[in-house]
């Protein structure tokens, strides 16, 4: 497909890392967003790259050592995870996962409460254990888009910010065009990777997504001294210790929100605050005395298991859609690598994906959202 | 796996907040005059009324300038909290008339947070305001808020403004005038219109000396009768000069150099250039607000449950145009000093960083990351403060930006060739202080809030491994992990 056009609705990590593996294949690339690179889900989120549930887990893992060198500009990727039990019930869960881990041969240590305190200084002796990844890791979530963005661009491909995606034109069984208020852009084949404005845009295709959007918060303090491994979470939180120092945290109630065509209306973060900050005290008891210096939300997408929807399309058969249920910024990687293997041969070259086909939700009831409880309040 | 689901998501937000603790018809945030004289006229309508103010802040947070510019020039009074707390009072006598008129007064206390359902939000019981002391923090509900926080001194970055000494006008006036607590003798204002002439004869009247005032427009800027009152006291204005640089020892400030050349011995240099509106609050409330130039930058825009009065709702119009004045200044600060000036104190950015969208300083900085700036950046989009901000860190420090945002827009502006208008305000978040964990933790939280807890969605089928789906391990999987979202 070299010299073919591909546009790519959504400058998000999913968006930009397809774009990015396209155009090292020499496909010209166009990737068009509503507004800024990274400005929903993939710039407001923790950073988390350890997707062991995925298909995608292996090539997620392989690349994110190399990607700072691969695309030539800093993601500030850390590796490992430590996962710290602070109740009874959290110590038998992770031990569960770390026996799974085992028995999946992914380097694991369980770690007493000692150990817990010589790996990570600002834990205490409230803690009844943790667990010891020795895979994963995390990055800091804007820094990786603006790298895949200027990756991209350093290949040759094009990014319209402001653009914001109105439709398609079809013919033949094929998208022949992405249009927006001012522009149409003539395509070979499309990539849709519009976070929660996906089945929007895909019911103009006349293709169902079912996907359920929702908020979600995290709270960031002040440099911490830095703790040899800056992956430490648990205490049913995700985060982790950026590279500045600074203590980023989220977990906890999601809301459920509707979105409209134009994307969500805003993502206000809320008192959660203070629940994150309590649960964030007592998983890092020695950091209790620093500041939180501000909060935010994002909002994700989930499809009905959870998983992401990674799929070319039958009809129209140009049209690979993206959707990553709120798992997509570590996976980012491996996802924009399927992407570009469905977009140029049709298939996933380095993973059987297809549990992340849309196919799967065939059966799917009309009411899936209220039998699951994830409606809007109203 | 048959699923059977039970139409609630017990993991969604639905009925888990705290309550507010108590609930006021009306909360005023800001016990100055106008909060004052705005809880005494809600009062008076028979309405019960919260009047909350965060003075007197910590030494702690001041030596973090917050909320005011206090440069390091505090002396060690204002460590006493009781002291403090007994200047605040002998300042401002009406507090005594709000107390005897029934109204909840509240010192101390910070309000760090409003929250409201809008879009994207429908899960608050009711509308809160989030408040702490130094003990703790809770959430209190109302029916109207005002805001009448005031307004916050504008910072310069000139090579040596990162040392004790260099402070703000409102700064200044505060612990002169309310706390007697200024550690410094010997004053240079920058700036000649009215604030800072008002704070030169401030510090006049508190025994200071006044080493000189600088303007980098070719006349004095404010009224006349100030100008002259000055000039009588025998204090020059140095016109078309900027400041260059500040020397200093291990006390902080010792002498200012000029862009003129002429080096001044003081040991303050007060930025007295500009005063911005306090919208902390109504921005992270997602409130609707305005850029008023004359009023001094963002005003909030006023709406039926939340109102500003005094500084926070804009300084009085007077016909003059704060926002360019303020740009004359950055530009000629800039233009006089050298690119690896710091512009970001906490975060250590320097200009040439910051306009070169370059990482911070523990990143390297490989070839093609060389090769980007703000003016490739802008090939990409008009500048956007944020997003710069989150790329270059300029911004995100302890001090919450209060000594950068300012003038990292003007840069931005600048260098960018808009007008000032043309750069998005970057946005303010709760907690818009500084709050220790330990203090802004909800330790009181209801159970439902714990039940309802989950890392992530705690959607039963996210986490199964893949090579677990189909095997007695996915059943396994999901009755240790999640256990109420099934029937
Ligand atoms: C608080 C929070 C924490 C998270 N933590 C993690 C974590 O630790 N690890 C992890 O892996 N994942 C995490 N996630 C999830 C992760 O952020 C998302 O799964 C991921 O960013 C999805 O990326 P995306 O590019 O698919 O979608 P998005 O980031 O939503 O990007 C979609 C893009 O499409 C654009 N767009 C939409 N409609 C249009 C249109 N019509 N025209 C043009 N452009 C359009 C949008 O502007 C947007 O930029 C978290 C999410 C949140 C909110």
């Amino acid at each position: 497909m070299s010299g073919s056009e591909v546009v790519i609705v959504g400058g998000g990590v999913t968006g930009l890392s397809a774009g990015w593996w396209l155009a090292r294949s020499g496909v010209k690339v166009t990737v068009l967003d509503k507004f800024i690179v990274g400005w929903e889900a993939s710039g407001r989120n923790g950073g988390g790259a350890s997707h062991y549930s995925s298909p995608l887990f292996d090539e997620e893992q392989r690349l994110w050592l190399q990607m700072d060198d691969l695309l030539g500009y800093p993601t500030e990727h850390q590796k490992e995870r430590i996962l710290i039990a602070m109740t009874e019930r959290q110590w038998e869960q992770y031990r569960f996962v770390a026996a799974r881990h085992q028995r999946l041969n992914h380097p694991v240590e369980v770690l007493d409460v000692k150990q817990v305190q010589e790996m990570v200084p600002l834990a205490g002796d409230n803690c009844f254990g943790g667990v010891h990844y020795k895979f994963g890791g995390h990055a800091n979530p804007q820094r990786s888009v603006q790298a895949y963005a200027w990756a991209l661009q350093d290949l040759g491909g094009t990014i319209h910010q402001h653009s914001p995606v109105t439709g398609f034109e079809t013919a033949g069984g094929k998208v022949t065009a992405v249009k927006t208020a001012t522009a149409t852009y003539g395509c070979d084949a499309v990539v849709v990777a519009a976070g929660p404005q996906i089945p929007q845009l895909m019911a103009q295709l006349g293709v169902d997504i079912p996907l359920a959007a929702a908020r979600a918060e995290m709270i960031i303090t002040e440099p911490a001294p830095m703790m040899p491994l800056g992956g430490v979470d648990g205490h049913k939180l995700y985060g982790r210790q950026t590279m500045r120092g600074n203590l980023a945290y989220g977990g906890g109630p999601h809301e459920w929100i509707d979105v409209d065509e134009v994307g969500p209306a805003a993502r206000p973060s809320t008192s959660l605050a203070r629940n994150l900050a309590r649960r964030l005290a007592e998983l890092l008891p020695k950091a209790a005395h620093l500041n939180v210096i501000r909060s935010w939300a994002g909002v994700v997408e989930n499809s009905p298991d959870g998983r992401p929807i990674i799929d070319r399309l039958t009809s129209p058969d140009n049209v690979v859609v993206a959707s990553m249920s709120g798992v997509g910024f570590g996976l980012s990687p491996a996802s924009g690598h399927a992407i570009r293997d469905l977009v140029i041969d049709d298939k996933c070259s380095f993973a059987d994906i297809n549990i992340l086909k849309l196919s799967r939700f065939a059966g799917l009831e009309a009411d899936w959202r209220e039998r699951r409880g994830w409606t809007a309040l109203a | 796996m048959e699923l059977n689901f039970t139409g609630t998501d017990i993991c969604a937000v639905g009925g888990t907040r705290s309550p507010a603790e108590a609930h006021y018809d009306v909360v005023v945030v800001g016990a100055g005059p106008s909060g004052i004289a705005a809880a005494l006229e809600a009062k008076q309508t028979g309405a019960s009324v919260l009047l909350v103010d965060e003075n007197p802040v910590s030494g702690a947070l001041m030596g973090n300038d917050v909320p005011l510019y206090f440069g390091g020039r505090m002396t060690a009074a204002t460590q006493n909290s009781e002291r403090m707390l007994e200047a605040v009072f002998m300042s401002m006598p009406a507090l005594e008339q709000a107390m005897e008129a029934g109204i909840e007064l509240l010192l101390g206390t910070t309000a760090w947070g409003v929250y409201r359902n809008g879009p994207g939000m429908q899960s608050l019981p009711e509308q809160v305001v989030g408040l702490a002391d130094a003990e703790r923090s809770w959430l209190v509900g109302f029916g109207r808020i005002v805001l009448a926080t005031g307004a916050r001194d504008l910072a310069l970055a000139f090579p040596g403004w990162n040392q004790p000494g260099v402070m703000g006008a409102a700064a200044l006036q505060m612990l002169l005038t309310r706390y007697a607590a200024f550690d410094g003798h010997r004053v240079l204002i920058l700036g000649s219109h009215d604030l800072a002439l008002e704070t030169a004869l401030i510090a006049i009247e508190h025994g200071l000396e006044v080493a000189g005032l600088v303007e980098v427009r070719a006349t004095p800027q404010g009224s006349a009768g100030l100008v002259a009152k000055l000039a009588a006291a025998g204090v020059s204005v140095h016109c078309n000069t900027a400041v260059a640089s500040a020397q200093g020892g291990i006390n902080g400030i010792e002498a200012a150099t000029l862009s003129s050349g002429k080096t001044i011995a003081c040991d303050t240099i007060c930025t007295a250039v500009g005063l911005i509106p306090s919208i902390e609050l109504v921005d992270a409330m997602h409130g609707p607000r305005e850029l008023d130039a004359m009023r001094g930058g963002y005003v909030p825009v006023g709406e039926v449950t939340v109102s500003a009065v005094g500084l926070c709702a804009g300084l009085a119009d007077s016909g003059f145009d704060h926002v360019e004045y303020r740009m004359d200044w950055v530009r000629a600060v800039a233009a006089s000093s050298a690119p690896d000036t710091i512009i970001c104190q906490c975060e250590e950015v320097t200009r040439a960083d910051l306009l070169g969208v370059q990482p911070p300083n523990y990143l390297a900085r490989p070839p093609a990351m060389c090769a980007r700036s703000l003016e490739t950046l802008l090939n990409d989009g008009p500048a956007n403060q944020d997003q710069i901000k989150r790329l270059t860190r300029a911004g995100m420090g302890v001090c919450q930006g209060r000594r950068c945002r300012d003038q990292v827009a003007m840069l931005l502006a600048l260098e960018s060739g808009q007008p000032f208008a043309a750069i998005p305000l970057a946005s303010h978040r709760a907690p818009v202080r500084p709050l220790p964990l330990k203090i802004l933790a909800d330790w009181n939280e209801p159970a439902q809030m714990e039940a309802a807890w989950d890392v992530w969605f705690g959607i039963p089928t996210q986490w199964v491994p893949v090579e677990d789906i189909g095997t007695p391990f996915e059943d396994e999987h999901r009755g240790m992990l999640y256990t109420g979202m099934y029937k």
